[in-house]
């Protein structure tokens, strides 16, 4: 492998690592929100089942 | 979502195997001048982001909407990724071409780090000030300010007496063609595509988290 031919390689493995990296921080950070959806949506079903235990007013339609 | 990260894989491998297997050896600066390829591509992508951002900034003092602050600040974010990506990658093209990694006396190369170092203070602007209105338009006018820089940058490698940086496109055009340009238009292609997919993909976990914040704020 001559000079020329490894810092050709060098500068494209420095693109494919940085944008690897930045991929995996995303990656992370839409886990860390997933999870927080979770632990939302956890909260909700409680909310819900109160919701349909409440008498409801029968609706005229027409 | 998976469309867009499917047409970047495969426009970037496309790209990768142009740039290693079709194009031909520059008859001048020989195997080194494969660089090029990616290296300018990544520099009008990160051009493009700035602008993208400077548009965005725009419309959120225009129409006062906060997902434009929003959108210009994910586009600066990307702008400045590719923009650290250009430096690396012209610094390893400047090693082998003039055997210096950095040439201060160059005033493209400067202009460059300038514009970088710009938007690298439009974070620390960001965040020193408290979310709301006041940070939304600051840094919508610091993103637009910064646009002026992208043309003052670009026509520096014009300008330049030296001309020790190669200067490519002309007002007459790419001064190469065949499968030269063929590479480069798949790669351009393909780094612009990349940008748009990192930029979906950013912005929608930035929306995912103000509206998360909202949501626990409501519910606390």
């Amino acid at each position: 492998m001559t000079t020329a031919e490894k810092y050709v390689t060098a500068a494209y493995c420095v693109v494919f690592a940085l944008v690897l990296a930045y991929v995996l921080i995303m990656a992370l950070k839409l886990q860390r929100l997933e999870r927080e959806v979770d632990e939302l949506a956890g909260r909700a079903p409680a909310d819900d089942a109160e919701a349909d235990e409440a008498p409801r007013e029968p609706a005229r339609v027409g | 979502m998976p469309t867009l990260a499917a047409c970047s894989l495969v426009l970037v491998t496309t790209a990768l195997a142009f740039v290693f297997f079709v194009a031909p050896n520059d008859a001048n600066q020989g195997f080194s001048q494969r660089i090029f390829y990616f290296h300018v591509s990544i520099a009008f992508t990160a051009y493009a982001c700035f602008v993208c951002g400077a548009w965005q900034a725009l419309r959120h003092l225009w129409k006062r909407d906060p997902r434009a602050d929003l959108a210009s600040y994910v586009c600066v974010h990307q702008g400045l990724i590719f923009g650290t990506l250009v430096l690396l990658t012209g610094s390893i093209w400047a090693k082998i071409s003039w055997g210096h990694w950095w040439l201060w006396s160059e005033d493209e190369l400067v202009l460059f780090l300038v514009l970088y170092l710009f938007y690298c203070a439009y974070f620390m602007l960001r965040f020193s000030v408290d979310p709301g209105p006041q940070r939304a338009n600051l840094s919508a006018v610091y993103a637009l300010f910064g646009v002026v820089l992208i043309p003052v940058s670009f026509a520096a490698i014009r300008l330049a007496k030296t001309f020790i940086h190669p200067e490519v496109f002309t007002l007459h055009g790419p001064r190469f063609g065949g499968w030269i340009l063929v590479t480069y238009c798949i790669s351009q292609a393909a780094l612009l595509v990349l940008a748009y997919t990192l930029y979906r993909l950013e912005l929608g976990g930035k929306r995912l988290d103000v509206r998360l914040r909202r949501l626990r704020e409501a519910l606390a």
